[in-house]
């Protein structure tokens, strides 16, 4: 295969790549983050305890999120088919990839607010704030740098999932290195492929660190979370502080 | 302006209870400033948390400004609406500042303001107002973590005078601070009091926090108020723990055959010639074991620790005469002596 052959198909697998990952992102992060502050919420101890409630959202999320994606894939199908009208493409392959990534990104957010010093939370109860004004005003801008890790990790997780889409025909960089890497032996262009998610990867973890560095980076130093992060930032100790 | 009775508070986990508060009768004049002090574990925390709600009293009942903040507090966990409207109007310092570390210097002290609903406009007039009045309008811009302790904890302060309260919990306040930092947030709040007629409850374990700013004081033992007045009533009360780790005096008897007596000068006794009089007097020779001068609540106050020859028994007169005098006297090692002499 020469590489005026590849061109177009790694053009379009990219997009296809990016699409899927892009939407089943923004579905996870709409569904997952207030998944995740309500199971800190609930909590024994929480602003709206409610142990029943925490039991049943936490086995949900813990089912999902353990179940593998191939499997949750295939049985999600018919539901997929209601939604989407196909089980195949890349819009059909949004559907168990947002599922996939919803609990993911719930637990991962969970951790993230979790860390946000109580002290916060008493202080704005303490000028008369309900539990709407501690999630908006404390716990989702306090936790922010996590939660722009958090999100970079659930990107990331959801590239290696979209390639196992790709093997059931939804395409994608996933698809072309099966198709053709696997299947017709073009190791060339697997090589390729493997070189491009490298890349994607890459890139997306470095914007994502930076977002979460630059946002750290003027806070800090008055909760756990801060502190924690700090030490994780190790040289960077000095200036962050 | 804050009174509590009966306030009584159990923690109960995995079966055990823990008693934190145990009937607390504690009441706070409008405009003073009201020292709680104890050690670590005595209830002080519990106390002033259950003071604006933030710990559900299990019994008694909490009044500030005379809205009975118990009723408004309804059954459930959550704060309602009039509750949440109540705590509008109480600030609370904390001894961690809890500044959100997101936000700006004014962003964190217009959040009062933020729930309260005021304009943006009229927020940031407020918070730079506060700021200039706690001394850092320099640092609006700024984040927390670019701050000292002290500066964080003058933001705290601005913030929780958002909202214009009458009243001002102070948790700890100056515990993560320095000597010389915590003098200057007590000189902050010493100001605001008299400048704003802010009523200022305040807890700490530290005995120079109530000596330098405190009207009033209480002093905490196992969930329960055990001395409490106001500083100079206390120093006036014979054998109270308050006045005498509020004013410590040392020194020892220097034989068996000796009387020792501390004596407490308040106002113009301070000034009075009355140890070289009881000498004249009575001829006999004083010697002085310890001797401390120093400003309580704004008053001169002087303790000295004085040793008489002769047993108790023979002493009667002379201390008859400085209790004559106006001064107060406590006879070291010999309690019950001191409360018969008081009846």
């Amino acid at each position: 295969m020469t590489w005026s052959e590849m061109q177009p198909l790694l053009e379009q697998a990219c997009w296809d790549t990016l699409y899927m990952v892009g939407w089943s992102t923004l579905i996870a992060v709409v569904g997952g983050l207030p998944l995740g502050i309500l199971l800190v919420l609930t909590d024994r101890g929480g602003l709206l305890q409610n142990v029943v409630a925490n039991k049943v959202i936490g086995q949900v999320v813990n089912i999902a999120r353990s179940m593998p994606f191939i499997i949750l894939m295939v049985a999600l199908m018919s539901f997929t088919r209601t939604i989407t009208g196909t089980t195949i493409g890349r819009e059909a392959a949004i559907v168990p990839l947002a599922i996939g990534a919803i609990p993911f990104f719930a637990r991962l957010v969970e951790t993230a607010v979790r860390e946000v010093d109580h002290g916060l939370v008493e202080a704005v109860q303490a000028m008369g704030g309900n539990t709407w004004t501690v999630v908006r005003r404390v716990l989702v801008p306090e936790s922010l740098p996590s939660l722009i890790s958090s999100a970079t990790t659930t990107v990331v997780a959801l590239i290696g999932y979209s390639a196992m889409a790709g093997t059931v025909g939804a395409g994608g960089l996933g698809d072309i290195a099966i198709r053709y890497g696997y299947q017709r032996f073009e190791t060339g262009l697997m090589w390729i492929t493997v070189a491009v998610l490298a890349v994607v990867i890459s890139v997306i973890q470095f914007a994502g660190d930076y977002a979460a560095r630059r946002l750290h980076r003027r806070g800090g130093g008055s909760g756990a979370a801060p502190r924690l992060r700090l030490l994780k930032a190790g040289p960077k100790l000095g200036k962050a502080a | 302006m804050i009174t509590t009775s009966g306030l009584t508070k159990v923690y109960r986990s995995r079966g055990r209870e823990v008693t934190a508060l145990d009937g607390v009768d504690l009441h706070v004049r409008e405009g003073e400033v009201y020292g709680v002090i104890g050690q670590s574990g005595a209830g002080k925390s519990s106390l002033i948390r259950c003071v604006n709600l933030l710990e559900r009293p299990t019994a008694g009942t909490v009044s500030v400004d005379g809205h009975d903040l118990t009723a408004l507090a309804g059954r459930g966990p959550r704060a309602g609406r009039e509750l949440r409207r109540a705590r509008s109007r109480i600030g609370m310092v904390f001894q961690h500042f809890n500044l959100l570390s997101s936000r700006t210097v004014q962003d964190n002290v217009e959040l009062p303001l933020e729930i309260l609903g005021t304009s943006g406009k009229e927020r940031s007039r407020k918070a730079l107002e506060l700021l200039d009045l706690v001394g850092l309008s320099d640092k609006a811009k700024a984040y927390p973590a670019q701050l000292s302790g002290g500066q964080k904890q003058r933001v705290g302060i601005a913030r929780a005078l958002a909202g214009d309260p009458k009243v001002l919990l102070s948790d700890e306040a100056t515990s993560a601070l320095d000597p010389e930092t915590t003098r200057s947030i007590l000189q902050l709040l010493r100001d605001l009091n008299r400048q704003l007629g802010l009523t200022v409850l305040l807890i700490t374990h530290e005995m120079d926090v109530v000596k330098s700013i405190c009207d009033s004081a209480a002093l905490m033992e196992n969930g329960r108020i055990v001395e409490s007045g106001t500083v100079s009533e206390l120093l006036a009360t014979p054998g109270s723990e308050l006045a005498a780790a509020l004013f410590p005096v040392g020194g020892d008897a220097s034989g068996d055959d000796r009387t020792v007596i501390d004596v407490t000068f308040q106002g113009d006794a301070a000034t009075r010639p009355v140890i070289s009089q009881l000498s004249r007097t009575y001829n006999i020779d004083i010697s002085i074991l310890g001797a401390a001068m120093d400003t309580v609540a704004g008053r001169q106050v002087g303790r000295m620790r004085i040793e008489l020859p002769g047993v108790y028994e023979e002493n009667v007169v002379p201390i008859g005469f400085l209790r004559e005098q106006g001064l107060q006297i406590d006879v070291v090692g010999e309690r019950e002596l001191v409360k018969d002499g008081a009846k």
